[in-house]
């Protein structure tokens, strides 16, 4: 693929389709997820820092992880692929008032800021997380069976 | 979906902080006042949910690191300064007596029916009635006297007014700790009311209480103001914060200091 052009292969933040259950069906890039890149971001203060709010027993790399949220352990078994994609996208169309954070969203928020400065922000944001960065971290999920 | 396992946890003790041998003991819990009805049943100073070590150090005031601002504040509350030739000694005099109280009750509304902070009455009477210059709200002489004067409030319970002319603030600090800010779209209430006693990664979040402020805080090395924290609190939701010293800060500042009425002034608390 040319480098010039790496987003005509992605699907923008605004134009995701997700079903009424809140998953999407399909891919956000056309590189499928590498559930090894997927783990770093989960872990990653910087990016998807999903452990600060879940733990997942086999992470014992990550030196605090939150309890927020559920333990991922097993959300491969509880879940499909698709709506794996639709929960890191945007955690708030399958769980209304959700306190996860909408990985792949743009705008629509209440004094949205320029990331941790405290200053204002102008939308559409940057979302929390590319295209490829949700396939990443979707794929790693995937992966945890029980 | 699993919800209980996601709801507040309550700190495993509420020994109350013993200061001094036993001089002084501040509960650390008390029934929720009424307001809180249906969100909260007990309220809990922020103590509990700190380590050990830093709970240790505000059990007496000599390791208390706190303290020496507050020595500090004491050298400003007797320095003659501005064109009036004044202190605040010269009208308020003791200070373990006029100022008793008063950190409890405040922010409250003043005669102009404005809603003012202890900072606020600080700056009046250094600005109209010693005639010098306006302290910045968030700098060190203003935290000195500002930590100088709840110490005087020591173990009194908070007790700020919510209705009459306070009302009006106290409603729109209501509405803000509700309103969920920034790119991270979180509300006071999801940290601080829905998951106290829950891990945000290392942080093992409290009822984010009030009155333990100003806060001697290890991470700063120094003292912070209230609205200093509640700025760093909304920075972190990734939003555009409100600034240091504004109608909205006082507005949150009244609020948040109600949910806490009925929990004992700490004077100078330390926090991590
Ligand atoms: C600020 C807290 C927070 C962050 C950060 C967060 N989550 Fe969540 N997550 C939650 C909560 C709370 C739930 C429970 C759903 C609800 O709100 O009812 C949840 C639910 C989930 C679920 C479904 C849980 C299950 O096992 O059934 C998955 C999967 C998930 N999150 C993945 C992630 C991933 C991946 C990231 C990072 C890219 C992330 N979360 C970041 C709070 C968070
Ligand atoms: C010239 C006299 C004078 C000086 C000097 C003075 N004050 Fe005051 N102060 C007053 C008066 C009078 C009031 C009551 C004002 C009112 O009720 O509106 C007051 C009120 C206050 C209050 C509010 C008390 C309450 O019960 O709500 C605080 C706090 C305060 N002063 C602190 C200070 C500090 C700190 C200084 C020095 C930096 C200072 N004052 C200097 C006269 C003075
Ligand atoms: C993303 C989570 C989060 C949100 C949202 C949040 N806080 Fe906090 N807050 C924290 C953490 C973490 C701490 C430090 C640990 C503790 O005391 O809870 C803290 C501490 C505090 C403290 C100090 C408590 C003490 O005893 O020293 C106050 C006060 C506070 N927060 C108020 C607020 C207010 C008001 C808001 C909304 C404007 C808010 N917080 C929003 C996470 C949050």
């Amino acid at each position: 693929m040319a480098s010039a052009m790496p987003l005509a292969a992605e699907t923008a933040p605004q134009d995701v389709a997700y079903d009424d259950i809140g998953a999407i069906a399909e891919p956000l890039s056309e590189t499928a997820g590498n559930p090894e890149e997927g783990a770093k971001i989960y872990a990653d203060k910087g990016t998807g820092n999903c452990v600060a709010c879940h733990a997942i027993s086999a992470r014992t790399d990550a030196e605090f992880q939150g309890n927020i949220g559920p333990s991922l352990d097993g959300a491969g078994d509880r879940w499909s692929v698709e709506q794996l994609r639709g929960i890191v996208a945007d955690a708030k169309r399958t769980f209304p008032e959700s306190m996860m954070p909408s990985m792949y969203k743009t705008a629509g928020y209440v004094r949205p800021g320029d990331a941790f400065t405290g200053k204002a922000g102008t939308e559409p944001l940057p979302p929390l997380l590319n295209a490829q960065q949700i396939e990443d971290v979707v794929a790693y999920i995937a992966t945890l069976k029980e | 979906l699993a919800l209980p396992a996601l709801a507040e946890t309550a700190p495993e003790s509420t020994d109350p902080i013993v200061i001094n041998g036993g001089e002084v003991e501040l509960q650390t819990a008390a029934p929720a006042p009424e307001h809180l009805d249906g969100a909260l049943d007990e309220i809990y100073s922020g103590w509990l949910f700190r380590d050990p070590d830093t709970q240790t150090m505000q059990t007496d005031d000599f390791e208390n690191p706190g303290m020496i601002f507050v020595d500090q504040g004491m050298d400003e509350w007797n320095m003659v300064e501005g064109e009036a030739g004044k202190s605040c000694a010269s009208c308020h005099e003791d200070v373990s007596e006029s100022m008793k109280g008063v950190r409890a009750t405040t922010p409250k509304v003043n005669k102009d029916g404005a809603l003012w902070s202890v900072e606020d009455y600080v700056n009046d009477c250094r600005t109209s009635r010693m005639q010098a210059e306006a302290l910045d709200w968030n700098g060190d002489r203003m935290k000195n006297l500002t930590a100088l004067i709840s110490m005087q409030s020591r173990g009194m319970p908070m007790d700020v007014a919510i209705d009459g002319a306070a009302q009006p603030f106290w409603e729109q600090g209501k509405e803000m700790y509700y309103t969920r800010y920034g790119q991270l779209e979180l509300a006071c209430s999801n940290c601080h009311e829905d998951h106290y006693g829950d891990w945000i990664r290392a942080d093992h979040l409290s009822q984010g209480q009030t009155n333990g402020f100003p806060v001697y805080r290890l991470k700063d090395a120094g003292l912070v103001s209230q609205h200093n924290r509640f700025r760093g609190c909304i920075r972190d939701t990734r939003a555009e914060t409100f600034p240091i010293g504004s109608d909205e800060f006082r507005a949150l500042e009244l609020y948040v200091a109600s949910r806490g009425n009925g929990l004992p002034v700490e004077g100078v608390s330390v926090r991590h």
